[in-house]
């Protein structure tokens, strides 16, 4: 699920632990889907279709949809119109204009108590990590959370997609 | 939070799992790759997990054509591409979805999708990448039932193909037109001996914003693995070595991940919404896996070539063992070419496993655990005598097939590419005094003495 695939990049490659991915998808409750769109077939759309599904909330934030509800949920222009407080940003946004959103939400971190920022696949923008990283905040970049939920627990296999894992162990499944 | 909360279950995946790295990367440093698992690790275990409801240990046989729904909201999700799973097994199945994995890890791509066998794998590949007028090169050095897919029936589709003389890379230069919209080619040949020289050719396509196809049939990934050298698209006959055993049709189509799809407008299947999916864009959708879903979900979709699950099982249990087999179906070729190169009968032996092939150093390059165990020769007795051999051998089979435990034997001219011309036989290494050998996994000297027995009463008036 990409705003817009990015050519390939020549800046040092991305990686991060499975772990660390896991862990945040299991911690993460509420998210701010900036740059979400109320056309049901953009991929943004579809990315919080997937992850209302998987029992997170999603809060669209959107200017030209502000006041407006996708999928249920109240569209606001800004991290910091948001009245509730929420875990995680995912930035649906180009890299170019990723360092903004980065900057609004180390302003509000404390208070709507962020912990992740998440941009997303073919979103990248170094100097946005970095200063993001410095507040404390957990960065990932370059990466889709649905594409990830559905790769670390199982889902994404079935379409025949190479998820890079390789285990013996009986997969448990778990009412939600 | 009731009503976001549709799925009655989810998987978890145990905490203990490896991702595919040995040594966990403590640092957290985001720049390190992890160190993958070897290839006969993989072999064995890519895509594959125990079955969650029974534990059942090996990938079980998912005999159905469908799926229950959860509700008709999982329903919809589903046909919309909004959610994963399985709908039918025209698209998806739970067994080839194994396989899916299983081959696309081997080839170091992104995602695969698999078909009937390889010739519907290279129509889904092909039907997904153009349009009609469009053009795309190929290598002459191909199997001759490619030739003619290309040449005549995807010509009824519009899709013209122009073929090329591969011995020089630079022949494909020369041939590229503003309509051409990718490069096939195999890097081992069927029938024969023919290495390309891979890391040229990739670099011919990426000069032009193509990607390059690469049929890697003959040299399974086991011997060669295309995407490491830049190729973006490979596709299998996985009747021949993955399956190995003679048992299953087959094909896959297997994506890198890594080719631009967007970069000059080129490729508008990808790039602009799709109407035969209510206005998706694929490639901006699914990314770096969207050429695989495109595949799947309008080409395997609308012509229906599926895999059976049972096909896919059989494959599967080849492949557990493909490393083993490739390593022993190479020391068997390498020994009868060098027994047939030496004998009184034998005009000619092209083999690139041989040191007197032209085509030795790109074999050490490209293919450096050995040159595979399809190749050609001729006999000094010409058509006749070659004729005469292929009825006379007892071990060998006469068929049309490749990559069997079996050894096979097979006069091109006269079968596989029989529909060619005479100087498309010629060019493509089929002409006719060619005998083709796909070299088993029998007792060496056995083999040896059936192509004597087989040779001397062909020898005879
Ligand atoms: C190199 C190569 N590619 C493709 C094919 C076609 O595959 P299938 O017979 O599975 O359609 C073959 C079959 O002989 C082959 O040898």
């Amino acid at each position: 699920m990409s705003p817009q695939p990015a050519p390939p990049s020549t800046e040092t490659p991305l990686h991060y632990e499975d772990a660390l991915l896991r862990r945040i998808l299991k911690e993460v409750k509420t998210i701010a889907m900036v740059g979400a769109s109320a056309n049901w077939v953009r991929p943004s759309n579809f990315a919080m279709k997937y992850l209302q599904g998987k029992g997170y909330r999603v809060i669209p934030v959107n200017p030209g949809q502000q006041g407006e509800e996708i999928l249920g949920e109240m569209t606001y222009a800004n991290l910091a119109d948001i009245p509730d407080q929420f875990d995680m940003v995912d930035i649906f946004r180009a890299s170019n204009a990723a360092g903004a959103i980065a900057d609004e939400a180390i302003a509000v971190a404390d208070e709507k108590s962020i912990k992740v920022v998440w941009m997303q696949l073919g979103v990248r923008n170094d100097a946005a990590a970095e200063r993001l990283e410095e507040a404390g905040l957990i960065t990932i970049m370059n990466h889709c959370p649905k594409i990830e939920y559905g790769r670390l627990f199982g889902e994404l296999r079935w379409s025949g997609i190479n998820t890079g894992l390789i285990s013996s162990k009986r997969p448990r499944m778990r009412a939600q | 939070m009731e009503r976001y909360q549709h799925r009655s279950y989810f998987i978890e995946t145990p905490e203990n799992e490896s991702p595919m790295s040995k040594k966990p990367n403590q640092s957290g440093d985001m720049t390190a790759e992890p160190a993958p698992y070897g290839i006969e690790t993989l072999a064995i275990h890519a895509g594959a997990q125990p079955e969650p409801v029974t534990g059942a240990r090996n990938t079980p046989i998912f005999q159905t054509t469908s799926y229950v729904f959860e509700d008709a909201e999982h329903a919809a999700d589903l046909f919309n591409l909004q959610t994963f799973g399985f709908i039918y097994s025209r698209l998806t199945n739970p067994t080839v979805a194994v396989l899916e994995e299983r081959v696309a890890t081997l080839e170091g791509g992104r995602a695969a999708v698999c078909a009937a066998s390889g010739h519907a794998a290279q129509f889904l590949a092909f039907f997904t990448l153009l349009e009609p007028g469009d053009e795309f090169l190929s290598s002459i050095n191909l199997y001759g039932g490619s030739i003619t897919q290309f040449g005549h029936s995807f010509k009824r589709l519009g899709w013209n193909c122009h073929f090329v003389d591969p011995s020089d890379p630079e022949n494909f230069r020369k041939a590229l037109t503003p309509k051409c919209k990718a490069i096939f080619i195999e890097v081992l040949a069927n029938p024969g001996g023919v290495v390309l020289d891979l890391e040229a050719i990739v670099a011919i396509a990426k000069d032009a914003s193509i990607p390059l196809i690469v049929d890697n049939t003959i040299a399974t990934p086991y011997l060669c693995r295309p995407m490491d050298w830049g190729a973006d698209l490979i596709v299998h006959s996985t009747t021949k070595f993955l399956s190995g055993h003679g048992t299953s049709m087959g094909g896959a189509l297997i994506e890198s991940g890594k080719f631009d799809w967007a970069k000059d407008g080129k490729f508008p299947t990808m790039t602009e919404p799709d109407p035969a999916y209510h206005g998706l864009t694929f490639y901006e959708t699914f990314g770096d896996f969207g050429f695989t879903m495109k595949a799947r979900t309008v080409a395997l979709r609308d012509f229906g070539p599926s895999m059976s699950p049972t096909n896919a099982f059989y494959t599967l249990t080849g492949i557990e063992t493909l490393p083993l087999r490739m390593d022993r179906h190479v020391a068997n070729a390498v020994k009868v070419a060098e027994f047939l190169d030496g004998h009184a009968a034998v005009k000619w032996v092209s083999y690139a496993g041989l040191k007197s092939s032209p085509y030795h150093q790109l074999a050490e390059k490209y293919l450096p655990r050995g040159a595979g165990s399809v190749f050609t020769f001729g006999l000094k007795g010409g058509y006749e005598a070659g004729i005469k051999l292929v009825e006379s051998v007892n071990l060998f089979s006469h068929l049309a097939n490749v990559g069997d435990t079996r050894s096979l034997i097979l006069h091109p001219a006269s079968t596989t590419h029989r529909q060619l011309t005479d100087d498309q036989r010629e060019a493509a290494g089929a002409g006719p005094d060619v005998i083709r050998l796909s070299i088993g996994l029998e007792t060496v000297d056995d083999l040896l003495a059936d192509l004597d027995q087989g040779m001397s009463q062909a020898g005879k008036k």
